[in-house]
């Protein structure tokens, strides 16, 4: 799976995708890998205020649960509600159609502290 | 196999213990004794205690008759010596039971879904209100004083730690909540209110009142049981939002004290705030119907610090006690059962002066007279029958009565003894 | 080659709902021997319930013959090994549960008056005397339910003392080696968890310890022998540390198996304790329950134990609930009266003698196969094992194999899976606990099992990755599970109310 190069980072293992003061957050694909068959996410409300570095949600397998943690701060617009019938497009498709919120930037100088995709790819060892 | 290890004598096992931390005297207690001698000790021990004596206690443990089957079940080894069914392939017959149960729990309640038990009924109170905390994000607990005094006590210590207030409702002079007293109490910030039915006094409460009370400011109705037997007849309680209760009743010895089996029951919404374990079905790779513990995320195993509750074991052996317990009467045998004890009961009822005149189960409070309810058990003590609870000790006011329970195992003689000794 | 089970033909059984029939009954009444009541007449008619929709009616013989069958699905103890580390899955003594049905002990009920009860509080007397003995405690408990139950009791009371020294304190100390029990009772009590790394010797780090113990932190939560099954050699130095700046030291006893007879956890610094009965104690796992959490303290917390407890009044036993520091009551009545009469039993079968060579037997049963699969699997750390061994899957993941697959191939060997995953601070950890109760014979081959895979690992890896391949139930699919959780039975929508 390819890390896209418009995506930003975290060592969390979260992704961001910049639009103006929009952002799409999701889990990079190595996240999934680790988890395992993901069988449940637990998302915030729209309307919620999220914190940069602090969680969320949570992302569950069978196994384990991951905490999901914001990488930057801002207000949610929109969460991902298809994800809740079929939390399998998280392992299929984690860049993509399994984006987990849509927020609006609270700091858009947040950005600047998140990794490209070359440095998140040398931190997972990819 | 000394040699195999590479060792001389078993004491080189502990050699690498640090001296300061050995214990090299003889543990201060007899050799092992023979099966006969152990059989024979606690033979001498029971024979101390009210053997065989009719007995009319209840207030939260209940002598009903166990069927043969019960144990006959329970006896296999491969029911009493198995282990926890993290291995589903080879541990379905627990898994089938335990899912048997957690449907029987939801029939009999009303409820959706239901866990595969709780220690006992008392500790199952406080993690009703941890789950409607969690649930509501609201942090305070009303709770009956019609509710078990025990359970309330448990409930306390439970929730003393984790920043949520308990604040009692006081009873009617018809036995039952106060219903003035709970829409006072009522705030936007009460998570749950927590009732039983029947309650302490073997009452009936009236479950819709309080339930559009409670529900029409955003809190939680946990509706709690101790006498199981009581749902074989009486309408359940659909309008709570979470049940708890113990099981006791249903082929569970009343083992002074426990083990027990408590159940946790609630509506499907509310699954993943469930504390403890679930049995889900599922297939196999076969594609057969099969069954496994699901939903473990919510556990302590792997959520550790976050985890809905600390609670590690389930009480599946009694848990099958009471699924065979169930599968021998099946529906119409706890009616039928419910009603003898509802006849039981009345019969004696109407021998004694009673204190409420409020619809009841299988338990009512009676008047004592002229003597205390100590005199009347001492006296029936002589005649080899035990009476009913005194409830002084947790009702300050009501010192001068008893709470009597007659059930299917009541007889006529007997009651018609206790009913003299009140006169 | 699989020499410890072979085929067989097993019965299908489906669910009780399943084979209900209309009108069949299972039991019969005696006659009533008093007026018949009317339920709407005596509850009013709201209270009264129609039926219990769905509830199962079948026939006595149905009964016994739908459990018997769902049995004979259970792998037990009483047929074969069960390697869990820390669970302690020892040999049940019949006489246990024979002499839990003594009537006066089994219908015993707790509100019977005190002086007809003086046979079952001697029970509880008399085992509390013996576990103080074992644990080298000054007072015990035996109120909770179950293991996790205890440890609750046990911070309750540590909160309570150091409250009543004007200072509850903010943090428990952790282990990452602990149980996923012991973080969260202290979350339950109020207390913000702190995790203590290990050391590359798989214990408690002391340095890291003496870092982290501050007059923030009101005690640790340690389990000794810890879960890798190796004995804290530093445990005196590190309730000193705890000690020194006011904290305190609560024991994990899930693996007392260890030490019962050889080593007291009150002798070296433990400040409370709990034991789990149906581990050490031998009685029965049942499918998951019932335990009883025994809790053992020194001196300094005795005033706090819940409440109430047995006091001494000339020659009769009493209840005393005149214990104002007490942290209250963790449940209601007195304990798992039944449990403790089993637990009872066990020690008196075994006895001074018998408890330390019982002790002795479970080390030796566990160093005799860490001996033989140390050549095939790599051992987590080199300390000496006591009552159980750890090992991690390190020489099998290149293969592709991990230690669930390993544990899944196990059962086609006629052997329950070990702990599987735990402790996390090894990775792919393999936990093996064979007690005391097994003999030459069954260990062989359950050694002789794990070496099989272990080859089998190397030469045919998928046939274990996909394992288990013998049993009636194949791989359970545990996602579909979770995704979809079906917790109950429902009946099929029937024809009729498909058309509605």
């Amino acid at each position: 799976m390819t890390y896209p190069e418009n995506y930003k980072y975290t060592k969390e293992h979260e992704w961001v995708l910049i639009e103006g003061d929009k952002g799409t957050i999701g889990i990079t694909d190595h996240a999934q890998s680790e988890l395992g068959d993901i069988v449940f996410v637990d998302l915030p409300k729209p309307g919620a205020a999220i914190n940069k570095g602090q969680t969320f949600g949570s992302v569950e397998s069978v196994k384990a649960v991951s905490d999901i943690y914001a990488p930057v701060s801002g207000e949610v617009l929109e969460i991902n509600t298809g994800l809740s019938a079929t939390p399998e497009k998280l392992n299929s498709d984690p860049h993509g159609e399994a984006w987990l919120i849509k927020v609006k930037l609270a700091k858009p100088g947040e950005i600047n502290e998140l990794l490209a995709p070359a440095d998140y790819q040398k931190y997972i060892g990819a | 196999m000394l040699a195999t290890i590479g060792l001389r004598s078993e004491e080189e096992l502990i050699a690498h213990l640090p001296a300061d931390v050995r214990f090299d005297k003889r543990l201060n207690m007899n050799d092992g004794v023979s099966e006969f001698e152990i059989v024979d000790y606690f033979k001498n021990l029971a024979a101390q205690n009210a053997n065989g004596y009719p007995s009319f206690l209840g207030a939260g443990v209940y002598n009903h008759y166990r069927p043969v089957l019960v144990d006959a079940v329970v006896s296999r080894g491969e029911f009493l010596t198995s282990y926890t069914p993290y291995q589903a392939e080879i541990s379905q017959g627990t898994l089938v039971s335990i899912f048997e149960f957690q449907t029987m729990v939801c029939q009999l309640t009303g409820m959706d879904v239901a866990n595969a038990s709780m220690y006992d009924g008392s500790s199952a109170v406080p993690e009703a209100a941890m789950m409607a905390v969690r649930i509501t994000k609201r942090d305070k607990v009303l709770v009956a004083r019609t509710v078990h005094p025990e359970y309330r006590e448990v409930l306390r210590t439970s929730t003393q730690h984790q920043g949520i207030p308990v604040e009692e409702i006081a009873y009617a002079k018809n036995g039952r909540l106060e219903l003035d007293d709970l829409k006072k109490k009522l705030t936007d910030q009460v998570a749950a209110v927590i009732v039983q039915t029947p309650n302490f006094f073997g009452i009936l409460e009236e479950l819709k009142e309080i339930a559009t009370l409670v529900q029409s400011k955003g809190a939680l109705l946990v509706v709690a049981f101790t006498e199981a037997v009581a749902l074989g007849l009486i309408e359940p309680p659909r309008e709570a939002d979470i049940v708890v209760g113990e099981l006791q009743s249903f082929a569970i010895s009343p083992s002074y004290g426990g083990p027990y089996v408590g159940i946790i029951a609630a509506r499907e919404k509310y699954i993943r705030q469930l504390p403890g374990r679930l049995v889900g079905e599922t297939t196999d790779s076969a594609g057969y119907r099969a069954f496994c513990l699901t939903l473990a995320t919510r556990e302590q195993h792997i959520r550790r610090e976050k985890a809905t509750s600390n609670i590690c074991t389930n009480q599946a052996l009694l848990a099958l006690m009471a699924t065979v317990f169930m599968s021998v009467y099946g529906k119409q045998g706890l009616r039928e059962l419910a009603e003898h004890n509802l006849a039981k009961a009345h019969y004696l009822a109407g021998k004694v002066k009673c204190e409420f005149d409020t619809p009841f189960f299988n338990e009512f409070v009676a008047r004592t007279n002229g003597k205390s309810p100590s005199q009347v058990n001492a006296a029936l003590a002589e005649k080899k029958i035990i009476g009913g609870l005194p409830l002084g000790r947790f009702y300050p006011e009501l010192k001068g009565a008893m709470l009597l329970c007659a059930t299917e195992m009541s007889k006529r003689d007997d009651m018609d003894t206790v009913a003299a000794e009140l006169a | 080659m699989i020499k410890k089970v072979s085929k067989h033909i097993v019965q299908n059984e489906p669910l009780l709902f399943e084979q209900s029939s209309p009108g069949k009954i299972g039991y019969q009444l005696p006659a009533l021997d008093v007026p018949p009541v009317d339920a709407e007449r005596a509850l009013g008619k709201g209270h009264v319930r129609s039926e219990i929709e769905d509830f199962s009616e079948v026939s006595e013989f149905e009964t016994l013959r739908h459990f018997t069958r769902l049995s004979t699905w259970n792998y037990a103890i009483d047929l074969g090994l069960y390697p869990l580390g820390s669970c302690t899955m020892k040999y049940n003594p019949r006489v246990n549960e024979l002499v839990a049905r003594t009537e006066g002990l089994a219908w015993a009920h707790p509100y019977q008056s005190e002086e007809l009860s003086q046979g079952c509080m001697e029970v509880v007397a008399v085992l509390e005397k013996a576990l103080a003995e074992i644990t080298g405690m000054n007072a015990v408990t035996l109120q909770p339910a179950a293991g996790a139950h205890g440890e609750f009791t046990g911070i309750l009371m540590i909160r309570a003392l150091l409250e009543a020294r004007g200072n509850p304190r903010k943090k428990i100390l952790v282990p990452d080696s602990a149980h996923g029990t012991n973080p969260a009772t202290a979350m339950m009590v109020g207390y913000a968890v702190e995790n203590i790394k290990s050391n590359e010797r798989g214990m408690v780090d002391v340095a890291a310890l003496a870092k982290s113990m501050t007059d923030d932190v009101a005690g640790l939560m340690i389990t000794n022998p810890n879960t890798v099954g190796v004995f804290e050699e530093n445990i005196r130095k590190i309730c000193g540390v705890m000690h020194d700046k006011g904290g305190l030291v609560y024991m994990d006893g899930a693996n007392m198996n260890a030490l019962v007879g050889i080593a007291r956890p009150g002798d070296f610094g433990i400040d409370v304790m709990h034991l789990n009965l149906h581990k050490t104690f031998s009685t029965p796992h049942g499918g998951g329950g019932p335990g009883a959490g025994a809790v053992a303290c020194v001196k300094e917390l005795t005033p706090f134990l819940p409440s109430p407890r047995l006091k001494r009044d000339g020659n009769l036993w009493r209840w005393n609930y005149d214990l104002p520091q007490s942290v209250g009551r963790v449940r209601a009545f007195y304990g798992n009266f039944g449990v403790l009469v089993r637990a009872l039993a066990y020690i008196m079968a075994h006895g001074s003698n018998g408890l330390r060579q019982a002790t002795m037997d479970a080390l030796l049963n566990a160093n005799y196969l860490r001996t033989l699969l140390e050549p095939h699997y790599q051992i987590a750390y080199k300390a000496a094992s006591m009552h159980e061994c750890v090992f991690s899957d390190d020489r099998q993941s290149p293969m592709g194999v991990r230690t669930g697959d390993i544990a899944k191939r196990l059962i086609d060997y006629g052997f329950h899976p070990y702990t599987v995953s735990f402790p996390l601070i090894v990775h792919g950890a393999l936990m093996i606990e064979p007690t005391e109760t097994e003999g030459k014979r069954e260990l062989d081959l359950f050694a002789d099992a794990m070496i099989s895979i272990a080859k089998e690992v190397e030469d045919t890896p998928e046939l274990v990755k996909t394992a288990p391949h013998n049993t009636r139930t194949a791989k359970v699919d545990e996602v579909t599970a979770a995704r979809k959780p079906i917790v109950r039975w429902k009946p099929e929508p029937t024809a009729s109310k498909a058309a509605d």
